[in-house]
């Protein structure tokens, strides 16, 4: 059983959570499924000999156990909550690959940017350059830290040997991170329904030795193909069990233009909306049909957000952009 | 003709001849079964010249006690509708492996999961639940109805409405492919622009009006038409649960309406609530449906912890352990079921904080309900108890209610949750608690006031037959989920790679067939128990020697309730009352003053129904008329002042007299 | 004489357990109707609380397009405020004239509240058809989503009312201020007056703060 059972140190933490707090619980719920049969056995109407109290009907003592025993095992699970939760925020960077095995000092996590797609996943690597289609490596005991997005609807990325699962949503960034520390091919797969082609959306996630996973690399870098803006566009239509593919170049922010929603040409991105949407909106001049289209790259090729022109009135005759709304980044 | 078209379209809107399965073999065969079905039912219906009665007696009746039978009925029916979904899931599951595609293709299976999940929740647990809270607690205060007793009606029909709606949808277009909660994107226009989510969120809406009236009107009974001397301390357990439990429809249920109307208007009108683009935001959904979901769930499980309160003391012949403890437990537990949604979420990114503080809040919910646990426990010490039907169930939930809430309670640990949310673990958890909880506490329930209801017991055997294979199928079809989820399986799918998962499937398709056992040696039980009713006939009103009002009535109580409205002293007032020599009196009877049937309540549902269609189809013209026709409708009966009548003192003085014949007669 | 005075006793025991075990008054509840209104009226202030929390998150998202500073007309606004306000201050003289028991009173005040929820509702409908015509419909950002759904639902219970208000004149005028006329008159009352108060809300929260930069 993976989940009790894994190759990541988070989900082994986790892991050995469930088994915790079952075992906690059992503390209270073994009595009490005992006591159940017991009582049933033992006061069953032919057993005469059981005493029969037919108005006992209160016992302050017994009050007291019954709501302190439960709540004892409460405080006890909640104070484990507490720490727990924080630890394994699949927010926090790690600060450990292993039982009493520190992160070692100057490692740089992987960074892996996830995208769910229909129904197949994608994996950027920013650091290697290249990206995958479900397939997805990493090496052992080195940190991993993922970005993750999808493209159309909530999925949930999860890999059950390596860490808890987390939420993967359109226009939005969650992030996760893990370690593997044993090699093998593990499942990956998507824990939220997502539509028709949903039970085939699944991936391997191959742990491999420092070595091994160059040596991945260079297969992704020497078959060769660029994934590009309309590569992408291509992919994104829904299809099933998609074959594995790799991807030797990745178009400049492409993750970035999947995350923003703006792949498209000629289509705002959602930093930039929400940049303007910061300073209280584009006026009435947003209401116009171009309002909506990107906007011009500026020195470095980020897009510079202008805002689109105010109305002309007698102080601004060329409905030229108010100082104080012009050029973030 | 240029004309004809767009006439075609106004009319039927999107509504074609491809609507129909005809392509479907299984649903081209239901459909033909149902036909056949229904018409053998109205021939034999017809032949028996029952059709009248069936009007006059039960569709335009506004007595809480036909209301309740027949909110039972509804949710019986569709919970054979509900299991044919499952047993569908079960075999499916147990052989989609490799290149086994199953027999169910994924367009057919996603329907068949959401529809589930709707049926159950919906149209089985929560008219089952009502239908008892209906019929049991205007007798258990000592009222002779329920304070709005059109109102009450009208809810019935709202919710059969909501069900036609869901099962209209097998044969005409299809049902949402979504999951039973229907999170956007996915169930937004854009992903699902079929009519599947449209009926889904239609059927709800109408059937939800419905149950957030019975809310009020339930409570608006508990508070107002209690007999004199029944403070709130000295109400039954299970009135009490009742309260709570409408308390928490009547502050859950607005939200559902709120967020299913903003998900129509975002697929009707092109709003951007829950869109990707043009800042909408789908996590609103998701907060907003579970900040209705919790509570809805402890909707479903409190009238059950109020039914086994009843069982336990009636069949331990002895007083309800702690019965403060009990009312401030279900008060607690109401009031936190607000505090916990977003443990159905942990994985959506909150945060650590936000998580544990959900956690630790839902943890803190196990406390009271423990407490209830350990008080019938302390109820069954030092009694002597009587294993009835009813008191079969009550172990069997005692058992295995347990085992589900503690998986739930490890559920609410948020790392835990991150590795089995969305898993088969989860999908046994919660089988667990509503099966474990809300099924077998509505069998004992039904099997414990079967009697008051129709004057004869359920047959004992064939009660005990579907007791051990509901028990033992329960086990054999959800233990083997908490291993699955435990070996990493989700939920939701429809094939699998990995072959040593068959063998855990196989199991849960036997244990799903020990329930279908279950529920055939149930329905035998109804058929046997009407056979051999006078037998098993329920003379004295109080067959099982209990302890609330309800049983100091004839069974099936006669229109009115009580000749006599009830003076209460103590707990347990019927108990009370034998104990201090209560005999029934004989004379001095007056006329009763009771409400008329009605068909208003039925003729506004059935418009509400046309016209959820007609949206649902895009059927413009037709949803306009029928929601003027709805408006004015309603109008119309408001005009109606005479809903009332007296019972004449005579018809009174006859029943009762009746009725001691039958109690001498038998003595 | 016991012979007399036995079965005296004896019926006067069974009169006294009677009386012990029975209550005689026929029960009806009291304000039943007005309790489950108001339930009724929570639960519809709860879908209310849904819709400003909807406005609460998204109000803001305005997917680099006008916000309510650019669109509001405030003038307009503070004028429907008024006619809304005051139709609470009519309907009001209309329950005082019904606790008079004067029919014609009650039914003059009606017709004034009627008449300023119809210009509270024309001003509205006025409000969003010029924005509509612009293009800030409902579906250009999320916040017009929001804005028009919560101004729209009130406005929608407000029209209710007033068909309810129209329905009730009539029933009064047919056949008085009978209880059951009373009892819906209260019922009314509290349905506008809670209209009332949300508008306050929406004013507040939508209108001027959605003004405020």
């Amino acid at each position: 059983m993976v989940v009790l059972n894994p190759s990541g140190d988070v989900a082994a933490q986790q892991g050995r959570l469930v088994v915790i707090s079952t075992l906690l619980m059992l503390l209270i719920i073994v009595p009490v499924i005992a006591l159940t049969f017991l009582f049933a056995w033992r006061y069953r109407q032919s057993n005469t000999e059981a005493t029969y109290k037919p108005d006992w009907d209160h016992s302050t003592q017994l009050e007291l156990v019954i709501w302190a025993a439960p709540l004892l095992i409460i405080i006890a699970l909640g104070a484990l909550t507490w720490i727990s939760t924080h630890t394994l925020d699949p927010y926090r960077p790690l600060n450990r690959i292993g039982e009493s095995r520190p992160v070692p000092e100057g490692t740089q996590p992987l960074v892996v940017e996830v995208v769910a797609l229909d129904w197949k996943w994608l994996f950027f690597y920013p650091e290697q350059g290249i990206a995958t289609v479900n397939e997805l490596a990493a090496p052992v005991d080195r940190p991993i830290q993922f970005k993750i997005t999808a493209s159309s609807v909530m999925n949930s990325f999860y890999v059950p040997a390596l860490a808890g699962q987390i939420y993967a949503m359109p226009g939005m960034e969650t992030k996760l991170h893990a370690v593997i520390n044993q090699a093998g091919e593990y499942e990956g797969f998507s824990a939220n329904y997502s539509g028709a082609g949903f039970s085939g959306m699944r991936f391997k996630f191959h742990g491999l030795q420092g070595a091994d996973f160059d040596k991945w690399v260079q297969k992704a870098k020497a078959e060769g193909k660029a994934l590009g803006r309309n590569d992408y566009l291509q992919l994104e239509r829904p299809s099933e069990r998609e074959p594995v593919r790799r991807y030797a170049s990745v178009a400049p922010g492409l993750y970035d233009a999947i995350l923003n929603r703006c792949v498209e040409p000629g289509k705002m991105c959602m930093r930039q909306m929400m940049a303007v949407d910061a300073t209280g909106g584009a006026g009435k001049a947003g209401l116009s049909p171009l309002a909506l289209t990107e906007v011009p790259r500026g020195e470095q090729g980020q897009p510079m957000r202008t805002v689109a022109a105010e109305i002309c009135t007698a102080d601004n005759p060329t409905g030229a952009p108010l100082p104080a709304r012009t050029t973030i980044q | 003709m240029p004309d004809h078209p767009n006439l075609t379209q106004l009319i039927f809107g999107r509504l074609t001849w491809e609507a129909f399965p005809y392509h479907e073999p299984i649903l081209v065969a239901t459909f033909a079964a149902v036909v056949l079905g229904g018409l053998a039912m109205m021939g034999a219906m017809t032949y028996y010249r029952v059709w009248g009665t069936l009007w006059r007696d039960w569709i335009t009746s506004i007595d809480h006690k036909k209301i309740g039978v027949m909110y039972i009925v509804l949710g019986l029916v569709m919970l054979l509708r509900g299991f044919a979904d499952a047993i569908m899931m079960r075999l499916q599951q147990a052989i989609a492996f490799g290149d086994n595609a199953g027999y169910l293709p994924p367009h057919h299976y996603d329907q068949v999961f959401t529809a589930h999940g709707v049926i159950m929740i919906f149209f089985v647990a929560m008219p089952l639940i009502t239908g008892l809270m209906n019929y049991v607690v205007p007798l258990q205060i000592g009222a002779r109805d329920v304070a709005f007793p059109f109102l009450n009606n009208f809810s019935f029909w709202m919710t059969t409405m909501g069900a036609m709606l869901v099962m209209a949808s097998l044969f005409i277009g299809e049902f949402a492919k979504t999951g039973w909660l229907a999170y956007p994107p996915l169930s937004g226009i854009l992903y699902s622009p079929d009519v599947g989510v449209d009926y889904y969120i239609w059927s709800l809406q109408i059937a939800g009006v419905g149950t957030l009236l019975s809310g009020v009107n339930l409570i608006a009974t508990i508070v107002k038409m209690r007999a004199p001397g029944m403070t709130l301390m000295k109400m039954p357990v299970f009135t009490w649960t009742s309260l709570c439990t409408n308390v928490l429809i009547v502050a859950a249920f607005p939200v559902l309406t709120a967020v299913l109307a903003l998900l129509s208007m975002d697929r009707y009108v092109g709003t951007n609530f829950f869109t990707n683009e043009l800042g909408g935001n789908p996590m609103m959904y998701v907060n907003l449906i579970w900040i209705w979901g919790h509570p809805e769930v402890y909707i479903l499980i409190l009238p059950v912890f109020g039914a086994f309160s009843e069982i336990v003391s009636t069949f331990s012949r002895k007083r309800l352990f702690g019965y403060a403890s009990m009312v401030y437990a279900t008060v607690v537990i109401t009031i936190l079921s607000y505090l916990v949604w977003l443990h159905h979420f942990f994985t959506m990114g909150s945060g650590a904080s936000v998580n544990s503080f959900f956690g630790i809040t839902t943890m803190i919910i196990s406390i009271p309900t423990g407490a209830k646990i350990f008080n019938w426990l302390f109820t069954m010490y030092h009694g002597r108890i009587k294993f009835d039907v009813p008191m079969l169930w009550t172990v069997g939930f005692m058992v295995t209610f347990v085992i589900g809430g503690m998986t739930g309670v490890l559920l609410a640990v948020p790392p835990a949750d991150f590795v089995l949310h969305n898993s088969l673990f989860l999908i046994a958890h919660f089988h667990n608690v509503i099966i474990g909880g809300v099924v077998f506490g509505v069998f004992a329930a039904i099997t414990y006031w079967f009697p008051k209801a129709f004057g004869y017991q359920l047959d004992p055997f064939w009660g005990k037959c579907s007791f051990w294979f509901w028990l033992t199928g329960f086990y054999f079809a959800f233990m083997p989920l908490y291993v699955l989820g435990l070996m990493g399986v989700t939920r939701r799918l429809n094939h699998f790679e990995d072959p040593s998962l068959q063998i855990w499937f196989q199991v849960a398709a036997f244990g799903a067939v020990l329930i279908a056992l279950g529920i055939l040696s149930f329905l035998i039980q109804l058929v046997v128990s009407f056979m051999r009713r006078d037998s098993l006939r329920d003379t004295t009103g109080d067959p099982w020697h209990g302890r609330t009002l309800e049983w100091s009535t004839s069974s099936p109580p006669p229109a009115y309730n009580f000749a006599f409205t009830p003076r209460i002293h103590d707990n347990d007032a019927w108990w009370d009352m034998k104990q201090r020599g209560y005999e029934r009196p004989l004379e001095g009877f007056a006329a009763i003053h009771m409400p008329k049937n009605t068909a208003a309540g039925f003729v506004l549902a059935a418009i509400s129904a046309v016209m959820g269609f007609a949206l649902i189809w895009h059927m413009w013209l037709i949803a306009g008329v029928s929601f003027a026709v709805l408006i004015l409708a309603t109008i119309i009966h408001t005009f109606n002042y005479k809903r009332d009548y007296h019972i004449p003192a005579d018809e009174v003085v006859r029943t009762e007299a009746a009725r001691t014949r039958l109690m001498a007669g038998h003595v | 004489m016991s012979e007399i005075t036995a079965p005296t006793s004896r019926a006067a025991e069974v009169a006294a357990a009677h009386a012990h075990f029975h209550s005689f008054d026929e029960h009806h509840p009291e304000n039943g109707t007005l309790l489950g209104f108001w339930l009724y009226l929570m639960s519809d202030c709860l879908v209310f609380a849904c819709l400003f929390a909807m406005y609460g998150v998204l109000g803001r998202s305005y997917a680099a397009g006008p916000s309510g500073a650019d669109l509001f007309e405030l003038p307009l606004v503070a004028l429907n405020t008024s006619l809304l306000l005051l139709s609470s201050i009519t309907y009001g003289f209309a329950m005082l004239e019904m606790l008079k028991k004067r029919i014609g009173g009650t039914l003059v005040w009606l017709a004034v509240t009627g008449l300023l929820g119809a210009g509270f509702i024309g001003i509205e409908l006025y409000e969003f058809a010029h924005m509509i015509h612009e293009g800030a419909g409902p579906q250009r950002s999320a916040f017009l989503s929001s804005f028009f759904t919560l101004v729209g639902t009130h406005g929608l219970h407000v029209t209710f009312g007033i068909i309810w208000l129209v329905t009730l004149m009539i029933q009064v005028s047919k056949h008085g201020l009978i209880p059951e006329n009373r009892r819906r008159l209260l019922c009314l009352s509290m349905f506008w007056h809670f209209l009332d108060v949300v508008w306050i809300g929406v004013f507040t929260f939508v209108y001027l703060m959605g003004t405020l930069k």
